[in-house]
């Protein structure tokens, strides 16, 4: 490693209205050098990069690229200055070539581009950094780990310098992370840099040489990676109290089937690839059954499926052993099953209702909040307020509009919602999906409660973390199909990561 | 408060704008604006007149705003307004053998069941096939007063006359109580109460505003959109072509040429200056009603009538435009210059 600074950030400030998001941070990434950004949400990570890269501007401080004071205004500004970044959405058009997505919106460009020399370079880049990609195949043909890597060499075409990644494994299986840390290895090699926004604890000790720790939008630390001896201590320095990494959970006392889907089968309309082909589990009460492998295998089909949100096309669903396949959701709800589901935003909450209003949307149907036409908004008030103390939800008032809380707080409200609503069995669908440590251990420990007290738990993860630590047995999805249901105390990483490549339990 | 604001500064625009129309054709807009207001509420008999306009306005507003509320732009409430039409003459006129004081009532209610049938189509097109309803709405207004066209002037026409319906019995007519205003108006007000009652204090009305704001969220919480879909442009039809049925009943006595007169329309620019809220409604409706009475004055001063309409539609530009503000708050921040040297 070079001691050339590449990028200073000095002082930088920056408020939105009613939180400070950086306060006075600064930051130094030399030449040469991972730098992980560790923070919980909400530290003033992403404000941060954001700023580097021109999307925000700093109330206050400097920054400095290559030693020089630079005006960053947008992000055209950012990448003249070789500083580019991957968001964790991907800014990419799946119908149209990886070639004209690495090209598109570039300045200078001819009115029909010479895509011949265009993907000869991207070939070139391709093969210097490992990142094989056909620039001939359209973006959504491809797998969320060959569209990370189009993101990738999208800023190596344009010449970048020092990337920067915000949370970059979230949506990678363990072997693709493998080969993403390989391909950022030979960029520094290069002379390159980068900079890694994460609020995973693994994930700095494998990548990064510096770790710089965020906490409500303060620096907290700077340390160089290899002289951290124990993970515990960065993730108390992150989240500035003592973290639980193991749960307190009752003994396995399974009950007797409650949930059971026999021979799932859904056809995907138009083509003959199934979404789930010939999926059978049961869930007993006390249990919770987690699903691993990576997003996109048919994890979201097969709880919709469960829930009456999606038709399907052969088998059964059998709840509390009634037969509700392709029954309507409020079949399914009445007769007992809670849903949190995959995307908060936009399935979990209704996001211009307040959060009261929120938290009622499945008991508004009873007794207790209304008769049969007329809602009893005392009653209605009373309840929300309960739940807000209960779950600590914040928000300032039970009237604020959901989507104004942070994620964290919004996953905490649909949880109330569900689980005080739970009648025995709970479908958690990537629960603690871009949570902080301390929202992610309140969600698991909730997951737990409600096992304990006799519930089934369907828990769909990505992080083989979260379902070793919860789950009581773990079944593998791949393409569809389920590769194997493993107990618990068998279910290794290495077993379940060589599972979700497609290799069955038979066969590993 | 924006949601106020925004209303009132857009029609102040949009005032603005009609002074340049009507300056541009010669008139003085300060006068003419005075015409028109005088024309407007001037004597008690305009105000009457304007009243009467105000209520086949109010109603088709509230018809359109249930619809709205769900994110479902029925701009067909004009095509299920003449088919509520064409269900009350269809009664008036052959149902002869009814009891004199049943006449009205069922006259009314199949004014009402025609308005939803139109309506309930795109709703039912929309629940079961997704087809868009803008243009579904949009173009079973043509149909809707193709029929009623096709019923004036062959099939119903009176012995005499090219075209139009016979009178109704006018024991049948629904009365006025004060000089123009007849009856209809406390149909009008009640419907406010009501459909206030029905979006924020009922279970239906919590889950039409799930919808609305987040349907696949409904969805997972056990709420049918296609159910609630197909029953809100049931009522929404129901209320429009109930618009047209107490116009007739009380009005025009008839179907005859000019039934399709853009209640309908202008009931897209009440609902969303309502705010899609019932008693914002009956305000916006009294304004527009005011226009179109008021534009009768413009004749005199030699000015075209159609500026009232002109005005009516300004109005929405405006609106439109300031709902940015309602949504989106905007900050203005200095432009700052950072100066010093890089740090070693």
């Amino acid at each position: 490693m070079q001691d050339t600074v590449v990028v200073q950030m000095v002082n930088i400030t920056k408020h939105f209205p009613g939180v400070l998001a950086n306060d006075s941070v600064n930051l130094i990434l030399h030449k040469g050098e991972v730098l992980a950004l560790l923070g919980e949400n909400g530290a003033g990570k992403s404000t941060l990069m954001n700023m580097l890269v021109g999307l925000y501007r700093p109330d206050s401080g400097e920054i400095y690229v290559n030693g020089k004071l630079a005006e960053i205004h947008s992000p055209q500004n950012s990448m003249a200055l070789g500083i580019g970044m991957i968001h964790q959405e991907f800014m990419l058009v799946g119908n149209m070539t990886v070639a004209e997505n690495i090209v598109l919106g570039m300045k200078g460009l001819q009115l029909i581009p010479p895509l011949d020399e265009i993907k000869a370079k991207i070939r070139e880049l391709s093969t210097r950094y490992s990142l094989s990609v056909n620039p001939d195949k359209y973006i959504q043909e491809l797998s969320v780990g060959e569209q990370q890597r189009v993101e990738i060499l999208k800023l190596l075409y344009r010449g970048a310098q020092i990337l920067i990644l915000d949370e970059p494994t979230a949506v990678l299986t363990p072997g693709e992370s493998r080969d993403l840390n390989e391909i950022i290895k030979k960029m520094l090699a290069e002379g390159k840099s980068a900079i890694f926004i994460t609020h995973k604890m693994d994930e700095v000790m494998e990548f990064s040489h510096t770790v710089q720790v965020l906490r409500k939008g303060k620096c907290i630390n700077i340390v160089p990676t290899n002289t951290i001896k124990k993970i515990q201590d960065l993730a108390n320095m992150m989240v500035g109290r003592d973290v639980l990494f193991t749960l307190d959970r009752g003994p396995y006392h399974p009950t007797g089937t409650k949930l059971e889907v026999r021979n799932l089968t859904i056809k995907l309309p138009g083509s003959n690839r199934a979404a789930l082909e010939n999926v059978s589990f049961r869930v007993n009460g006390g249990e919770i059954l987690g699903i691993a492998g990576v997003a996109g295998n048919g994890q979201q089909e097969l709880t919709e499926a469960i829930t009456g949100l999606r038709r399907i096309t052969s088998g059964e669903v059998l709840i509390n052993g009634k037969n509700l396949t392709n029954h309507p959701p409020l079949d399914v709800i009445k007769n007992g099953v809670s849903h949190i589901p995959a995307d908060r935003g936009k399935m979990g909450i209704v996001g211009d209702m307040s959060v009261g209003d929120n938290l009622a949307m499945k008991k508004y149907r009873t007794r207790e909040l209304s008769n049969h036409l007329v809602i009893k908004k005392n009653k209605m008030r009373s309840f929300a307020d309960r739940l807000i103390k209960v779950f600590g939800i914040k928000t300032p008032t039970r009237e604020t509009c959901a989507k104004f809380l942070s994620g964290g707080n919004i996953q905490k409200t649909i949880l109330a919602r569900e689980m005080d609503n739970c009648k025995g069995i709970l479908i958690a669908v990537y629960p603690s999906r871009g949570l902080d440590v301390g929202a992610t251990e309140t969600v698991r420990q909730n997951l737990i409660k409600q096992r304990d007290s006799g519930s089934a738990v369907l828990l769909v993860s990505e992080e083989l973390e979260e379902l070793q630590m919860v789950a009581d047995k773990i079944a593998v999805m791949f393409e569809g199909q389920i590769m194997g249901i493993l107990d618990v105390k068998d279910a290794t990483t290495e077993a379940l990561g060589l599972m979700m490549t497609g290799v069955s339990r038979r066969q590993a | 408060m924006m949601t106020f604001l925004v209303p009132v500064c857009s029609l102040i625009i949009s005032l603005l704008l009609g002074a340049i129309v009507l300056r541009a054709s010669g008139a003085n807009p300060l006068k003419a604006y005075f015409a028109m207001l005088r024309g407007a509420f001037g004597s008690r008999t305009k105000f009457q007149y304007t009243i009467r306009e105000a209520i086949p306005l109010l109603m088709c507003g509230l018809a359109v705003g249930i619809a709205f509320k769900l994110k479902f732009w029925n701009i067909g409430a004009e095509g299920q307004y003449v088919f509520g039409v064409i269900g009350i003459t269809w009664v008036m006129q052959f149902w002869t053998w009814l009891p004199k004081g049943m006449m009205l009532p069922v006259a009314l209610l199949m004014s009402l069941v025609f308005g939803a049938f139109w309506g309930g189509i795109p709703g039912v097109l929309k629940a079961q096939w997704k087809i868009d309803e803008t243009l579904t709405t949009l173009m079973m207004n043509y149909i809707a007063t193709g029929i009623a066209e096709y019923l004036y002037i062959t099939r119903w026409k009176a012995p005499r006359g090219n075209m139009g319906t016979v009178d109704y019995p006018s024991y049948a007519w629904l009365p006025s109580f004060w000089g123009k205003i007849h009856y209809g108006v406390f149909f009008a007000i009640a419907l406010v109460f009501i459909l206030y009652f029905v979006m924020y204090k009922t279970r239906w009305g919590f889950e039409l505003n799930m919808i609305g704001k987040n349907p696949r969220a409904a969805e997972c919480q056990g709420v049918s959109i296609k159910k609630n879909i197909i029953l809100a442009m049931l009522l929404s039809g129901a209320i429009a072509g109930l618009a047209g049925g107490i116009e007739a009943a009380a009005v025009t006595h008839s179907l005859t040429k000019g039934v399709d007169n853009g209640y309908g329309f202008t009931g897209i620019i009440i609902a969303w200056m309502g705010g899609l809220n019932p008693f914002g409604s009956i305000l916006v409706s009294i304004l527009m009603a005011a226009l179109k009475t008021g534009s009768d004055a413009l004749k005199i001063m030699k000015l075209p009538a159609a500026m009232g309409d002109v005005l009516q539609g300004l109005i929405l530009l405006p609106l439109l435009a300031g709902s940015i503000f309602t949504d989106y708050k905007l900050l203005f921040i200095k432009k700052q210059v950072a100066v010093g040297e890089a740090k070693k």
